[in-house]
C-alpha cells in the first residue's frame, strides 16, 4: 500500500529534469538490452544449445538442400520458424513459452518422445505456415520472383495452376523439406 | 651305428630344408616376375588405376528433370523417373510419391497414377491403394543421370530383333 501511494505522490528528491532524462536514458538501456537478448535468442547457436533441437531438427536439416548446397546460401532455424515481422515475432516469442515449459520436464528430451510427438509439433508448424501463407518460405522464394521458365515443367505448371490463385500456400506441397516426415497418414494430401 | 644314423637324418633335414628354401625362394621370384609384369601392363580395370594410385573421382552426373517420359526399352520395364527426387522420404512414415501419382492426388498434380497393378496382392486381389510390396517406389523406377554408361551394352531392342529375322 505504502510502495503505490509513492507512485502516485509526485517525486520529493529528485527533479524532473532528472527524472525525465534518466527515465528516457533507462529506457533506451532497457529496450537495447530487451532486443538484444531477444536477438539472441533468435541464432542457430542459441536453438541448437539444447540437446532437443541439436540432437533431432538439426541433424535432419543438415542432409538438405537448405544446409548445403552449390552456392552457399544457408537457411538457419529463426530464418523459417521464426517471423521476421516486430509483432508477429513477440507474439512467436510468447507462443514460445510453452517450449521453455517443455524444456525443463523434459516433454521430448529423448528421440523416442521426439518421434512420439513429432505429428502434433509438425502440425502447429503446418498450421502456422498455412495461416501466414508460408511467409517464411517466401521471405526468400516468393511466387513473383519465380522466373516460371527456369523451373521443370511439372514445377511451372503447378506453381502457375495452383500457387498464383492463391488456392494453395507452399507448406500444402512443400512439407518435410527441412526436418523428416512424421507418419502421415491422415495428413490431408498424403495416402 | 647311432652316429651313423644321426647323420643320416640330419642329411635328410638339410635336404627338406634345402628343398624348402628352394620352393620358398620360386615363390618369391615368380610372385616378383607377375608383378612386374603388371606393372609393365596395367591390369584394364574400371577403375582405371593401378590398385597403389588414387583416382580422381567422377564428376557427379546431373539429375535427368526434363518431366518427358523415356521410352521402355522392353514392355515390362518400370518406367524411369524423369525428374529429380532428392530428399524424397519413403519410409514407414510417409511416401513422397504417392503425394502425387496416388489415385487421389493425380487430379492436382496431373502426375501418371501408378499402374493398377500396384494395388494387387499376390493372390491378385485388387486392394484400395498400392499394396505393401510395391510400397517402395525406387526398389524399380529410379531417376536417370545424364551421364555415359561406365561399361558397353549390346542390348537389343525386342522390335529390332524381330525386324533382323525379317519376319
Amino acid at each position: 500500500m505504502a510502495l503505490l501511494r509513492s507512485l502516485n505522490r509526485p517525486s520529493r528528491h529528485f527533479s524532473l529534469g532528472f527524472l525525465t532524462l534518466g527515465g528516457f536514458i533507462a529506457g533506451i538501456m532497457f529496450w537495447g538490452a530487451f532486443n538484444t537478448a531477444l536477438e539472441v535468442t533468435n541464432t542457430e547457436a542459441f536453438c541448437i544449445s539444447c540437446h532437443e533441437m541439436r540432437d533431432n531438427p538439426y541433424q535432419e536439416l543438415r542432409e538438405t538442400i537448405h544446409y548445403s548446397n552449390r552456392s552457399g546460401v544457408r537457411a538457419t532455424c529463426p530464418d523459417c520458424h521464426v517471423p521476421h515481422n516486430w509483432t508477429d515475432k513477440i507474439a512467436r516469442k510468447m507462443a514460445a513459452t510453452k517450449e521453455v515449459w517443455g524444456k525443463v520436464f523434459g516433454t521430448i528430451n529423448t528421440r523416442e518422445k521426439f518421434q512420439d510427438k513429432r505429428l502434433e509439433l509438425a502440425i502447429h508448424e503446418w498450421a502456422r505456415f498455412k495461416a501466414n501463407d508460408s511467409l517464411e518460405c517466401r521471405n526468400c522464394h516468393e511466387y513473383v520472383y519465380m522466373d516460371i521458365t527456369q523451373q521443370s515443367p511439372r514445377a511451372a505448371d503447378q506453381h502457375e495452376r495452383l500457387l498464383a490463385n492463391g488456392e494453395k500456400t507452399c507448406i500444402d506441397c512443400h512439407k518435410g523439406i527441412a526436418h523428416q516426415l512424421p507418419d502421415m497418414s491422415g495428413v490431408k494430401g498424403w495416402n | 651305428m647311432r652316429h651313423q644314423n644321426s647323420a643320416r637324418l640330419s642329411w635328410f633335414r638339410t635336404t627338406l630344408r634345402g628343398r624348402i628354401r628352394a620352393f620358398i625362394g620360386a615363390l618369391f621370384v615368380a610372385a616378383f616376375a607377375v608383378s612386374a609384369a603388371s606393372i609393365a601392363e596395367p591390369l584394364a580395370t574400371l577403375r582405371g588405376e593401378t590398385i597403389n594410385q588414387e583416382p580422381r573421382a567422377p564428376m557427379m552426373g546431373k539429375q535427368v528433370n526434363t518431366d518427358l517420359r523415356a521410352v521402355r526399352n522392353y514392355p515390362e520395364q518400370p518406367p524411369t523417373i524423369p525428374h529429380k527426387t532428392r530428399g524424397y522420404a519413403i519410409n514407414l512414415q510417409a511416401n513422397k510419391c504417392l503425394s502425387c501419382h496416388s489415385r487421389r492426388a493425380i487430379e492436382q498434380s496431373q502426375a501418371p497414377m501408378i499402374s493398377v497393378t500396384h494395388f494387387m496382392d499376390r493372390e491378385g486381389q485388387v486392394l484400395s491403394s498400392v499394396t505393401p510390396r510395391r510400397y517402395f517406389c525406387n526398389q524399380c523406377h529410379v531417376p536417370q543421370l545424364d551421364a555415359k554408361p561406365l561399361v558397353g551394352n549390346d542390348f537389343v531392342d525386342a522390335d529390332a530383333v524381330i525386324k533382323a529375322k525379317g519376319n
